[in-house]
């Protein structure tokens, strides 16, 4: 940017509008490409518009809808409630409520810089075992056993507490992956990729079938054994985002650290992880992006996740067979979720990049 | 390949501990250790799936369906309560082996029975209590009527299944020729028949009574009347407790026995006055057989009273969904529901 004097608003119109001209029409592949988007959008869009709005059903019950061609959004009014909390109790319903409402606001707190302090860490703690009383009871609140929890809480808990129990054991591995102790080297190598080379499916599997049989005096709860399973399987590709990360760091610093006197778990904390693990976040941002969409998987284990409860419920005999609308609603929720991380990972890309501009 | 061989190890010695612990908690069959868990725990795990009329959630998000009914009726037969039971969804993968680790106490997802579960597995099943098989969902416009007619049609099954198998056997039976379309997503179905991509699709009846409901124009497609496999659904519980068996199979029964005596929901307070001595040990007037079974004597008097007999089941479930009681008439009517004398 050389432009220092202050923009006028007629200015800035017609900057933004010659950079448009540039962007869409300046040379022919870019012609090309925006005349067939202009096409496809001219396609779509009235066809999408005719289901989702005028076609489409707003009150009423199944025969109404199947009365009409287009979207039935009556479903979704009726659904909204299972969709978001399944097999909740109604009458408790607040808790899994204020489950999302505390894991929203822990998300958004950690993806401010600002808060980035050490209470930061401490909060998560607390933040995951209040989510878990709520759900679970206990201490006053009447159990609800984890069978009837569901949808939107469950996504947002098993991602937010599968992917910071995840991070301590990754930067582990990754170190143990760099150490010089070729036995520690070989054992993390293998763990990662025995784990990189598995489906999260076949972790599922384990989780829900091997694991009792091979401890049967443990009667883990279902969800504690799939977190735990998720967890350690999604240890391993974490682990390599922040391997990347260690390797990007000179080795004189470490060097440095050495000649100083400072021990190895010293020089870690306080010299090498701090720079290493700022420059995966957008790497680890992605990841979770990934996570969060692979949390659907737990359905092939009976969990009713967001997706799972959408689709479940078109499965009620009064209300049968609208598929398209619920996975249109899951599909929102997912967007919004994955587009507002995207759209913050480059953010904070672009912050951190004048933070540590020289 | 160091750590393939670490995985294969890892996976004998969980197998082979899996195995232990199954033979440690079967080997005792006269005490009943499913039994025990279910009192201990006061509730009983019933593994189901979601198949519309079947078993789905409500608005409200509780369980209703043909199959959960039963698990109700369970819950009657052993705590007197219909709400004692926890109705946990599970896939077709791992219903069975959820079975064999002790997660469920008795599966209500529509297994087949078959000799390999029964021998290999070593499940037992539980009175048949509903008789399905595979059917063929056509177009009306095709002018077929029986599956033998159908000839040069293009047939959508889904890949992988033996509906698909099974088809190309009853083809190759016939003599008649048709084009396969297989089909990953059952939830394809629907679009590939309405586009016109094939002429009839095929799978268990109890998926294509619900699929044509599904369907924009449902009265343009008819369900062919053969069924091209047996696919007898049944309850079945992990070997090793065969009180908790018999009383699977009589709650089973009891429904099946009601409606023969045409003892239903709402009448069944008038039958206690019945003379019929069968009646009265039946719903626990004379309480001597509840006594001997120890059971409840009014066990089956509640179920009834709560869930209703196995027609009032298949009414309130299946019926609105298109279902005709087939198969699924009583031995009376000439179908193949039989109960055993309550003696």
């Amino acid at each position: 940017m050389t432009e220092t004097a202050p923009i006028s608003a007629q200015h800035r119109a017609r900057h933004f509008f010659s950079r448009l001209r540039i962007g869409l029409f300046g040379s022919v592949a870019n012609t090309i490409v925006t005349l067939c988007t202009l096409a496809l959008l001219a396609w779509l869009i009235p066809a999408f518009l005719k289901w989702a709005v005028f076609d489409a059903t707003w009150a009423g019950d199944q025969s109404a809808c199947a009365a009409r061609a287009g979207a039935c959004w009556a479903f979704v009014s009726a659904k909204l409630r299972f969709m978001f909390l399944a097999f909740y109790p109604q009458e408790l319903q607040w808790r899994p409520v204020a489950v999302i409402l505390i894991l929203v606001t822990l998300f958004s707190a950690s993806a401010l810089p600002r808060f980035w302090r050490k209470e930061l860490l401490s909060a998560w703690p607390v933040a995951v075992l209040a989510c878990w009383l709520l759900l679970a009871g206990g201490y006053g609140l009447s159990p609800v056993s984890s069978n009837h929890w569901g949808g939107l809480p469950v996504t947002l808990f098993v991602w937010a507490v599968c992917f910071a129990s995840a991070t301590p054991i990754a930067i582990l591995l990754a170190l143990a992956r760099r150490s010089r102790f070729g036995g520690l080297r070989t054992l993390s190598i293998i763990y990662i990729e025995v784990m990189r080379g598995t489906p999260m499916v076949a972790i599922l599997y384990v989780a829900m079938l091997i694991l009792p049989m091979a401890l049967p005096g443990a009667q883990f709860d279902k969800m504690i054994r799939a977190m735990i399973m998720i967890t350690l399987f999604w240890a391993a590709y974490v682990a390599e985002v922040v391997r990347a990360g260690l390797q990007a760091i000179p080795s004189g610093q470490e060097e440095a650290a050495t000649a100083l006197g400072i021990g190895y778990w010293r020089t870690m904390q306080l010299v090498i992880l701090p720079q290493a693990l700022r420059l995966v976040i957008p790497g680890l941002v992605n990841l979770a992006i990934g996570f969060l969409l692979a949390t659907s998987l737990l359905a092939v284990i009976g969990i009713f996740d967001l997706l799972n409860a959408a689709r479940a419920s078109a499965t009620d005999p009064g209300w049968l067979g609208f598929y398209n609308e619920a996975y249109f609603v899951a599909a929102i929720v997912y967007f919004v979720i994955c587009f507002s991380a995207s759209r913050y990972s480059l953010w904070l890309e672009r912050r951190l990049r004048a933070d540590t501009r020289i | 390949m160091k750590s393939q061989g670490l995985i294969r190890s890892v996976t004998k010695s969980a197998i082979a501990a899996g195995m232990l612990a199954t033979a440690a908690f079967s080997a005792p069959a006269y005490a009943g250790p499913t039994l025990d868990k279910i009192n201990q725990r006061g509730a009983i795990k019933v593994g189901v799936g979601t198949t519309p009329g079947f078993f789905a959630p409500d608005s409200s998000g509780k369980w209703q369906g043909f199959f959960i009914d039963y698990g109700r009726a369970l819950s009657i037969a052993v705590f007197g309560n219909p709400d004692k039971v926890e109705f946990t969804n599970s896939s077709p993968q791992q219903r069975l082996p959820a079975l064999q680790s002790g997660e469920f106490d008795v599966l209500l997802s529509g297994v087949t029975v078959t000799i390999t579960r029964a021998f290999k597995l070593g499940f037992h099943f539980g009175p048949t209590i509903f008789y399905d098989g595979q059917g063929i969902l056509v177009r009306k416009d095709l002018g077929v009527t029986k599956a033998a007619d159908l000839d040069g049609a293009t047939i959508g099954a889904q890949s992988g299944t033996t509906g698909e198998l099974n088809v190309a056997d009853f083809f190759r039976k016939t003599g008649k020729k048709f084009t396969p379309v297989t089909i990953e997503d059952t939830g394809q179905f629907i679009a590939a028949l309405e586009s016109g991509r094939v002429d009839a699709i095929t799978q268990d009846s109890s998926d294509l009574v619900g699929k044509r409901t599904q369907l924009k124009k449902p009265d343009d497609y008819i369900v062919l009347p053969e069924r091209l496999s047996k696919e007898p659904l049944a309850p079945a519980v992990a070997g090793g407790d065969d009180r908790w068996l018999e009383i699977v199979n009589w709650t089973v029964n009891a429904t099946i026995q009601a409606e023969e005596w045409g003892i239903t929901s709402k009448n069944v307070d008038e039958f206690l006055k019945s003379e019929d001595p069968a009646i009265q040990r039946f719903l626990g007037v004379d309480p001597a057989l509840g006594e001997a079974i120890g059971l409840d004597p009014k066990w089956a008097y509640n179920i009834i009273k709560a869930v209703g007999n196995y027609g009032e089941i298949f009414d309130r479930h299946l019926k609105p969904l298109g279902w005709d009681r087939g198969y699924n008439r009583l031995w009376t009517d000439g179908g193949l529901l039989y109960s055993p004398p309550f003696r």
